[in-house]
Formats: structure tokens, sequence, C-alpha cells
């Protein structure tokens, strides 16, 4: 698999500085038992960037999450944060992160969580404060077990600002909240961004990584298949589609062709998703036996889903996410 | 692009806390989170309470003499272990909930330490246990009935209070092996049975030869023989403090391999 570095030099620090990067990964791989989850994943954010990792459930972002943080080790690579190991990074206060789900006792009050989480760092912000930042000052009494599930997400936010980290990871923040919940906490993220935080975010929505990111990381079977902006990402995953008639073809082989990054091969028929689909079609052309060949341009939610989701369950797929 | 106007963050600033992040604020609200749980309150400071009034006031035998005491003070001191046993276990098995929770996971995204996360649930359920301790003894003093000499009070509370801590690596051994909500129940049972085998309930004396010697290897009849030795007098057997200690290393060390195998997992 070929990375589509579609990026222009983004990710290697601000020239001239020794500012060391936010996060920095090197040869990251992660298995679990036979199943490899990340594998080999290079890739700096520079201090200030809003990043999205964008791709479906199952491609392995929160398992980079994890490693990045610290939850887990990498079966090989390795791991910087601010120039130190993550568990340095987190125990300075640098690193914080909003996971998905569970990460609260119910039986505090929203207010006594966001203290005893406080009272744990070396610096902190006012409790009261970020609890207003959040949106949550009004519900400060109640007990977690009997906040929305909206309400429970913004309290996780609310924790991971009290050591005012320079960087902020989400982990598909939005999940399980409805279209109001969401646009209230990504405004909220957005506002917070706006003062120089890094922010890393993992999402399987589109748009949310369209309309937040800066930077967006297409991530699929652990490995980055692309990296750049929303635009040239969207165009990128608007590439054109080259059918053919081809018998007994060889997919690996196929996938070997420059430029083709999605192979499937139905019966006699190929498909093949390219950004390059000149070079696929003189090779299947020149090099193969192929015929009927036709090249068509797919839709850019059509393309996106192939770009990302895995071969076989694109069907029953699409970018809002299953779940 | 956006990253050129932002200044560097200064990290030079940036401290790790003190202490593997152990503070009062935390264990304050430890407590609160002890007390809030009514299930654990009623296990661990009524139920002793309750036994105590039940077994430690009967005319038959209350006023009798045992050692430099009566046997009410003799079955108060027992109840009282018997609660600090319940407290300190459920306040190490609390871990088990906060494990099912996620707690713990987000805990590993702050600086604190896992020694000082064991040192602030081993104080958290030593207060609970002292008030099991407290209440089972203000009800002794209410009723009358325990007579002892009032350093005989204050040592055997002390004794109690202290051994009771050794049931907190029991808890968390327990905590760290069920990752599930109904520990609590599981505990309950437990630690009755427990308390029947070391004689916390009914002197061991009153049962078959067998029973009596299988009870001696079990882990709470060392700790009940030697909270009652400043009350009866006598001398300490090793065996009572060899049962202890021995049982004190078993639950330790399951619980440090639990906790190792819980977070070396992900």
């Amino acid at each position: 698999m070929t990375v589509t570095n579609v990026g222009n030099g983004r990710g290697t620090g601000q020239d001239g500085t020794a500012q060391p990067l936010a996060v920095g990964l090197r040869g990251i791989h992660k298995s679990f038992g036979s199943v490899e989850a990340v594998r080999g994943i290079d890739l700096d954010i520079a201090s200030g960037e809003i990043v999205a990792f964008l791709g479906p459930n199952g491609a392995g972002k929160t398992s980079t999450i994890d490693i990045i943080l610290g939850l887990s080790r990498p079966t090989a690579g390795e791991v910087s944060v601010f120039g130190m190991t993550p568990r340095q990074a987190i125990s300075r206060g640098l690193v914080s992160a909003v996971m998905q789900t569970g990460g609260l006792l119910k039986d505090l009050t929203v207010a006594e969580t966001a203290q005893y989480t406080a009272s744990l760092f070396a610096h902190s912000m006012p409790v009261p404060e970020v609890l207003k930042r959040a949106g949550i000052d009004g519900i400060a009494d109640r007990r977690v077990g009997k906040c929305s599930g909206g309400e429970q997400q913004r309290l996780r936010f609310a924790m991971a600002l009290l050591s005012d980290p320079e960087l902020l990871i989400l982990d598909e923040p939005t999940t399980g909240m409805d279209v109001e919940g969401r646009r209230g906490f990504w405004g909220a993220i957005r506002q917070d961004a706006a003062m120089g935080r890094t922010v890393l975010f993992a999402t399987h929505y589109l748009e949310e990584a369209d309309a937040y990111a800066d930077r967006i990381i297409l991530i699929r079977h652990g490995e980055i298949v692309a990296d750049g902006t929303s635009s040239e990402v969207k165009a990128l995953a608007a590439g054109r589609t080259v059918r053919a008639t081809l018998a007994g073809a060889d997919e690996a082989v196929l996938r070997a062709i420059p430029g083709a990054d999605n192979v499937e091969v139905r019966g006699d028929t190929v498909l093949i998703h390219a950004t390059d689909s000149d070079a696929v079609a003189r090779y299947l052309l020149t090099s193969t036996p192929a015929r009927d060949l036709e090249i068509n341009t797919r839709g850019l939610e059509d393309a996106f889903i192939a770009l990302t989701s895995d071969d076989s369950a694109r069907n029953s797929n699409n970018a809002g996410g299953s779940r | 692009m956006s990253t050129q106007a932002i200044p560097a963050p200064d990290l030079s600033t940036r401290r790790a806390p003190g202490l593997g992040g152990f503070n009062l604020m935390v264990l304050k609200l430890e407590i609160r989170r002890l007390l809030r749980n009514r299930r654990t309150v009623i296990f661990a400071v009524i139920s002793p309470v309750i036994f105590f009034l039940a077994f430690g006031l009967n005319s038959a035998y209350a006023s009798e003499r045992a050692g430099h005491g009566n046997v009410a003070a003799f079955v108060m001191v027992s109840m009282a272990l018997y609660g600090a046993v319940l407290a300190t276990t459920s306040g190490g098995a609390m871990v088990s909930i906060e494990r099912a929770a996620g707690w713990s996971r987000q805990l590993r995204l702050t600086p604190l330490s896992p020694a000082a996360y064991i040192t602030i649930k081993m104080l958290g359920a030593l207060v609970l246990g002292g008030i099991s301790v407290i209440a089972v003894f203000a009800a002794g003093i209410i009723s009358h009935k325990p007579q002892m000499p009032v350093y005989l009070w204050i040592v055997s509370g002390l004794c109690v209070w202290i051994g009771s801590l050794i049931f907190t690596a029991f808890g968390l051994f327990l905590g760290y092996l069920l990752p599930t909500e109904n520990v609590m129940q599981f505990l309950g049972i437990g630690i009755a049975i427990l308390a029947f085998a070391g004689g916390l309930f009914t002197p061991l004396n009153q049962f078959p030869h067998l029973f009596r010697t299988i009870a001696q290897f079990t882990p709470l009849y060392g700790l009940n023989q030697l909270v009652h030795t400043p009350q009866l007098g006598g001398n300490v057997h090793l065996a009572w403090a060899a049962n202890a200690i021995i049982w004190l290393v078993i639950l330790a060390a399951g619980a440090v391999w639990r906790f190792r195998k819980d977070t070396a997992r992900v």
C-alpha cells in the first residue's frame, strides 16, 4: 500500500525552531494476537495543528490514539509526545483526552469529578471556569449518573481541559450524540482550539473532519492512506474508477499498479479506483489482456467510502457510519 | 497556514505533581463516595451493630467473665472486627466498580501513580473501618453491657482497626479479579463464611474437631485471636501471628498480580 501524501511538507515542524513535535510516530505497529491493528504508521503533528484521523470503525484510529496516550505500548516503533514519552507528557499535564465512553463515576457529582481530576495535576485551571467553558456550570451539583450522554461528554471535555493541555485528543467524541449535541460540542472545541491548542480527533464522520480539521489523515487497515488538507483529501477521494473486463485477474498484481488505491474483482470484471486513472488504464491496456475499458468519475461520498472502508464491507457501509 | 501564527508552547513550566498525585482532595472525595454507597454503609456499619445487639446482650452469658472483661465486651470486639473487615474489603473492592466504569483507565490519563492510587484506597478503607469500630463500640457504651478497663477498649479497638487493613488487600485482589458491579454481594457472603470459620460469631470449641482444624487455616482466624488477646490476657501464639502474616502476604501478592495483569492488558 502506498501512502498518498498530498500535503505540502506539513508535519515537519516549524522551520528554524527546535520546538519538539506535538506528536511523533515512527514505524508504529500494534498487534493483538494475530490481528494487526496498526501496520506501520509514521506521523508528525506540529504544535497548533488541528488534525482529524478519519476512517471507518476498526481502521486502527483508537489503537493509534491509545499508543499516543501511553495506554498501550506499540508492538514495534517509537512514539514521542512533545519530545517525551507519553507517560511523562501526561504526568506534566501536557496531553489529555476525551474518550468515547466510560471513564466517569456515577456516584460523584459533576463538580466533584472535576475537582478530583484537577487535584491530581501540579497545575490546573479553576474548576468553575472550566465547567463554564464546557457549558456544564449549571449542573455542577448533579450526580454524573443522572446526566445525559451529551452532558457526560461535556464533562469529559471539561476534565480534559483542566490541566490546560497543549495537546487535546478526542476519540470519536460525538458518538451517540444527537445533531444538536454534536454542534454544541464542536462549537466548544473550536472555540478552545482557536487559543492555540493542538487538537487530534478521530472520527468516522466525513463532515466532521471536513468542518473542523485543517489536516485530515485517512486511515484504513492500520495504515495512513492519505494525509492532507480537507480539500486535498476530497480531491483525492473524488478520483476515478477504471472498469475493465479481465479474465483471471490477480488482485495483488492490480493493487501494485502505481496510482491504484482500491481494487475489486467481480468475476471477469475488475474495478480499480485510482487517483491516476490514466496510469491504470495504460497499464491495463499495455500489460494485460484487459478489454472493454471504461473510466468513470465517482461522487465524493462514494469515493470516500472506497478510500477508507474495508473492500468487502463496502456495500453495507456508508459515510455516516453504521453504528 | 494557521500554525505559523501560534507561539510555541512553553513546556519548561510544566511539572509532574509530587507524591505521584496523592492529595487530600482525592482522599476526601473517595471517603465521601464510600459513605454515599448505602449498601456498603449498611454492610459495614449497620450490620455489625445489629449483630452485636443480637448476640452480645443475651443475659444468659453477657455478664460472664472473660479475661479482663466480660462476654459482652468479647462479642463487641468480635463484631467490631467483622465490621472493620467488611469495610476494608469493600473499600478495596471498589476498584472493581471503577474498572467496570472505565475510571481506572481515565486515571491513567492523569499523573496519579498506581502506588498513590492504592494508598488512597487503603486510607479510605481505613476511615470506613474506623467508623465501623466506633459504631459498634458506641452501641456497646450505650447498652452498658460490655465491661472492661478503659485502656482495653482503646487497645482492642486499635488492634481491630489496624488489623483490618489486611483485608484491604483481599478487597483489592477481588476487585481486580472480578470486573463486575456484583463483587459486593460476593464479598458479603465470603466475609460471613470467613467470619464463621474465624470464630467471630460462635466460639470454635463448639464445633467438631475437623471443622476446628480447618478453621485455623482461614484468614480471619489469626486476626480474631490476636484482637482478643488484650482482653483475654495470655501470650500471643506464634500460629496466630503466622496465620495473619501469611494471609497478608498471600492476599497482597494476589492483589499485585491481578493489578499487574490489569494494567498490562491494553
